[in-house]
């Protein structure tokens, strides 16, 4: 029995700040203090607060220590689990009140207005141990399924609850379930999409990691659901630490006798394999997910026929994204009331965010549906660092859109984001301030989608590629209203044409961004510049005569010698060779170098 | 695992060792003095041994802490015992025997142990 327990992340975020050498340090410190006896320390998933990471928590109590250093743990050590004297300048400075009393993580502005239901478990339990996964419920709503349910009860639930996919569609899972439920044949199949690919989600993995169990659990309930033995996960093989633990985790799942055959001697059998994919974003189309599964280049093919009907290797298949199933297990437990209590009318429970981008709190927030961005974005992140303007919050990644101020009220859900002109897409949320300039957002988003179109059709292997050239022209000055307008027309054309998913929806960033920041685009056509001083070829850098001091500060800087003067006296910007990179402009003391 | 019984069971067992990282739901609380005069005097296996009475009793809203020395070092090891925020009782000079004394007669049954309350409460 120990009486402290001491959890560090272990998540991707805290790992590349240096969490494993904090736990390497702490478990030296505890050796040599004689604590191992009495404190034990546990290596967890993501907590959601990575802006401040490495993490580490201290119970029982429930001291919250942020960036954490290799060198600050002899001090934790020797005074806080040695002596009981929390050492208040390394915790979380919100978690020290004015009188000195430390106050619960809980009752922090990041965590207070959270409703943690799929990142539940994620920085509570040790994601390598299954016991500590029973012990918070886990497995008991598998248990509950096969003892209590028949299949179609299952689903029943799952529908009731009104649970939706949170990969992005937000298509309905019980009905999804249902289908497959449906359809008659020998062999059926359940997939988990763990191929998180838009750029800035990474709920998906932080599930994987912190709570790999969850997954496997709500699989197998979907196995019983609808006639499946078997399930695989696709997972992206960048995800080392995540493919790590559902490794450990599948290998404990089948010791314990929770995954295999006969579990828990009710007759059902379920396996679960692990498939690595190689990071193509078209593998988190769900066609294209399963033709790579089968081992065969991953390219999507028309719909119908659905999955449900013909999936997985000519199969009745169901996929799923991890977010998805990491809801099911508390579904069953608590009732689908309790679920579709939260939210809004048409879209139930909670969503997790990616928050990242111009953001004090950058890291994963799961909040109620129908919570609004200004919500999220100033009171749980914290607002935007160095008193900047908000100019517009990025979601859904590369298929979704731009969200301006007028919208910051509006509740989020499915619908709403999609009458805005966004989606929900994985739940990636990137906050853009006034030093952005949308146009090249746009283009930085098409870029993604030029690279990552898989070929197949021509609207999306072509089209996209001509937008992205249109895009670069505009950047360059070079564009005209005509470009603007073809533009447009092309957008919808792909919009209609395109194969799969990701063509389907690849024109969202640069039709929210013309419907909402149509100036700016003109701005770079007519006016020649661009408003948030971003693209390069539209700016120039020049010296005022009356600030410039004559240091040589900049002239030295300057990377090119484009910069050129005599001591004391104002330099000047040879225009000609300058690379615009802004060099001078950091380096002057006197603020004598302006960018228009 | 073969049934939902020995689940069941494994959850119970597992259960008592975690309760301690749930902060919010301890109302019940047992401070130990751990300054250097706690230590000296024997405080750590006074810890251990609240620890191990509270886990064998199941109990699940009480959590031990500790706290730095208060000034009465000739009485360490000292024990606060508080109900929600209201101190109930502060222990003195105590040892493991003590503790599991303490934990059957107050935390579970709810009567101070009188003989070793200090003068200061």
């Amino acid at each position: 029995m120990y009486r402290s327990h001491v959890l560090v992340c272990g998540g991707t975020g805290c790992t590349s700040s240096g969490s494993a050498k904090v736990i390497e340090t702490l478990e030296a410190e505890i050796v040599k203090n004689g604590l191992s006896e009495e404190v034990k320390v546990i290596r967890t998933g993501c907590f959601g607060l990575c802006a401040v990471g490495p993490i580490m928590i201290v119970y029982p109590e429930g001291c919250f220590y942020s960036q954490v250093k290799a060198e600050d743990v002899p001090e934790i050590v020797t005074e806080h689990l040695l002596k009981g004297r929390p050492v208040k300048h390394l915790l979380y400075k919100e978690t020290v009140e004015e009188d000195d009393k430390i106050k619960s993580l809980n009752h922090t502005d990041f965590y207070r207005k959270q409703r943690r239901v799929a990142l539940r478990n994620c920085g509570v339990i040790d994601p390598e141990n299954i016991e500590e996964y029973i012990a918070y419920n886990g497995y008991e709503a598998l248990a509950k399924c096969l003892t209590e349910y028949t299949p179609a009860q299952v689903i029943d639930v799952i529908k009731a609850s009104g649970l939706r996919g949170r990969g992005g569609a937000g298509f309905p899972t019980g009905m999804k379930w249902a289908f497959a439920a449906q359809n008659q044949a020998d062999q059926k199949y359940v997939c988990c999409n763990a191929d998180e690919g838009d750029p800035g989600a990474f709920m998906d993995r932080s599930v994987l990691e912190g709570d790999p169990h969850c997954v496997l659990e709500a699989m197998a309930i979907a196995g019983y659901a609808i006639g499946a033995s078997q399930g695989y996960i696709y997972v992206r093989a960048e995800y080392p630490i995540a493919v790590g633990r559902l490794e450990v985790a599948i290998k404990q799942a089948r010791e314990y006798g929770l995954l295999g055959k006969n579990i828990l001697g009710s007759g059902f059998d379920f396996d679960v394999e692990i498939r690595l994919g190689a990071g193509a974003f078209v593998c988190g189309e769900e066609t294209a997910l399963m033709t790579s599964i089968e081992g065969k280049r991953g390219e999507p093919r028309p719909r119908p026929p659905f999955p449900a009907v013909k999936g997985l290797f000519g199969k009745p298949t169901i996929l799923n994204n991890v977010e998805t199933y990491a809801n099911i297990a508390q579904i069953i437990l608590n009732g689908p009331e309790w679920f579709s209590s939260m939210g809004t009318e048409k879209s139930k429970g909670t969503k997790v965010f990616a928050l990242g981008g111009k953001i004090n709190n950058t890291g994963l927030v799961e909040v109620p549906m129908g919570t609004t961005l200004r919500e999220i974005i100033e009171e749980i992140g914290g607002g935007i660092p160095g008193g900047k303007k908000f100019k517009a919050a990025q979601t859904g990644g590369p298929s979704g859109g731009c969200i301006p101020a007028e919208h910051l009220d509006v509740p989020i859900d499915y619908d709403n984001l999609i009458a805005i002109g966004s989606m929900m897409g994985s739940g990636g949320l990137i906050v853009m301030d006034e030093d952005n300039c949308m146009v090249d957002i746009a283009k930085f988003f098409l870029e993604f989608t030029v690279d990552e179109s898989c070929g197949k059709c021509t609207p999306c292997r072509v089209g996209i590629k001509r937008l992205y050239e249109m895009l670069d022209k505009i950047t360059r000055g070079q564009g005209t209203m005509e470009d603007i307008d073809k533009m447009e027309e092309l957008c919808y054309y792909i919009k209609e044409n395109a194969l799969c998913g990701l063509g389907q929806t690849a024109p969202n960033p640069v039709l929210s961004t013309l419907r909402y920041f149509r100036d700016e685009y003109i701005a770079h056509v007519k006016d020649k510049t661009c408003p948030a001083h971003v693209c390069k070829h539209l700016l120039s850098f020049s010296i005022e005569a009356d600030k410039c001091k004559g240091c040589t500060a900049c002239a030295r800087k300057c990377p090119v010698g484009a910069i050129s003067g005599a001591v004391k006296t104002a330099h000047t910007i040879d225009q000609t060779k300058c690379i615009k990179c802004g060099a001078c402009i950091e380096t002057c003391k006197f603020g004598a170098i302006i960018k228009k | 695992m073969k049934s939902l019984e020995e689940l069941k069971a494994l959850k119970a067992k597992m259960q008592k060792e975690i309760g301690i990282r749930d902060d919010d739901k301890a109302n019940i609380k047992i401070i130990v003095g751990m300054g250097t005069c706690g230590i000296a005097a024997g405080a750590r296996p006074v810890v251990i041994a609240f620890t191990e009475e509270i886990a064998k009793h199941g109990l699940t809203d009480v959590a031990v802490e500790q706290m730095g020395c208060k000034g009465d070092c000739a009485n360490e090891p000292i024990v606060d015992v508080y109900f929600g925020n209201e101190k109930k009782a502060t222990y003195i000079k105590m040892t493991p025997d003590r503790a599991v004394r303490v934990v059957n007669e107050h935390i579970v049954g709810g009567a101070v142990v009188t003989e070793f309350v200090g003068d200061d409460k």
